[in-house]
């Protein structure tokens, strides 16, 4: 009975808003120190604080932002910056039809605004909910997705304001908060799948590997994150019959 | 506080196109019901797109040739191992944070 309570008890703190919140806490490192260093980038780039805040809150996203500011400091035409900021964030298109799946009992509005605020780190989140196999709904979802929203638009308009006084957030490593992040979610990824598949898995990332170093001799990277990810998910499923 | 014209309209441009694929994944499939075969490709989609993002930090590609930042692939095997050790998110970006710093402070 004890037990049953506890599982009940598990699954509703795990549906809460503020579960969202929680479990947002180890992604803020990146938002912050990457916000930070994108608003001090949008400040030498000759960007208002009020532009540089725009920025965060209709564009949100991270390595975008940065292209943006470079291509206006080079003078780019308005097309090719924004087609090159659609070719960037092409990504999310994968991330999204990965997440998409769990939410189509919820209305169509609900749909977009969660999938409006979707990112590389929540969606890493997300997907160490799914491969855990445990619930997670709309009200998460959105606790997750609205604190990071947060953060980001805060930490950017900080370094706009305060960037000449902030130190280079690389020098402290906090730029590697990301790629630390990257690293913990790959490891629980492996950690949920099946014993046998783990040579298989392992190969998998041998071969992302092998593409990335390939594809990004030729050309820019946020192009060959996504060719070698649908190439060798495209693999995966060829070899695992 | 000010907004250019033409800053406004390539945020605005820029806004849009982000948008669009975030979303539309969400708006189709409630609509369809995904093949097999799809939902297992989608299924290792975590695991490139983590691998992926992992390999692009330690790539430089300012240079003519691609060369490899093996400052942060030196942090990165510590960090993978404490990310093994302790399966913890916080733990291992904590620890990943204080090693990057060391090796850029020692290399």
């Amino acid at each position: 009975m004890s037990e049953l309570t506890k599982k009940l008890d598990d699954e509703y703190k795990l549906s809460t808003f503020s579960q969202g919140v929680k479990d947002c806490i180890p992604t803020l490192f990146g938002y912050i120190s990457i916000g930070i260093a994108a608003g001090i980038v949008g400040a030498s780039s000759n960007l208002s604080v009020l532009e540089v805040a725009l920025l965060s809150i209709l564009v949100y996203a991270g390595a975008a932002q940065f292209i943006i500011c470079a291509l206006i400091v080079a003078g780019s035409p308005i097309y090719v910056i924004v087609f090159t900021t659609f070719i960037v964030n092409l990504r999310h298109l994968l991330l999204c039809m990965t997440l998409a799946p769990y939410f189509t009992k919820y209305s169509l509005w609900k749909n977009i605004g969660i999938g409006a605020l979707v990112t590389d780190e929540s969606f890493g989140v997300a997907a160490n909910k799914i491969v855990q196999k445990e619930t997670f709904n709309d009200r998460w979802m959105n606790g997750l997705n609205i604190t990071a929203y947060i953060f980001w638009i805060l930490s950017c308009v900080a370094g706009a304001i305060f960037g000449k006084w902030i130190s280079n957030p690389e020098v402290l490593g906090l730029d590697f908060a990301l790629t630390a992040m990257f690293l913990a979610l790959l490891v629980l990824q492996l950690e949920h799948i099946d014993a046998g598949k783990l040579k298989f898995y392992l190969s998998l990332i041998g071969y992302v590997v092998v593409f990335m170093l390939i594809f990004s001799m030729f050309m820019p990277s946020y192009i060959a994150i996504i060719l070698a990810t649908i190439i060798v998910a495209t693999i995966g499923v060829v070899k695992d019959k | 506080m000010s907004i250019n014209m033409t800053i406004l309209l390539i945020i605005v441009g820029c806004a849009i196109v982000t948008f669009i694929p975030r979303v539309i994944p969400f708006i189709v499939i409630r609509n369809i019901a995904l093949p097999k075969v799809v939902v297992q490709w989608l299924s290792f989609i975590p695991v490139c797109i983590f691998t992926a993002l992992i390999v692009d930090s330690f790539i430089i590609q300012d240079t003519a040739v691609l060369a490899i930042d093996w400052r942060v692939l030196t942090a990165i095997i510590p960090t993978l191992l404490i990310a093994l050790w302790t399966k913890s998110l916080s733990a291992t970006v904590l620890v990943g944070i204080v090693c990057m710093a060391t090796v850029r402070f020692f290399v």
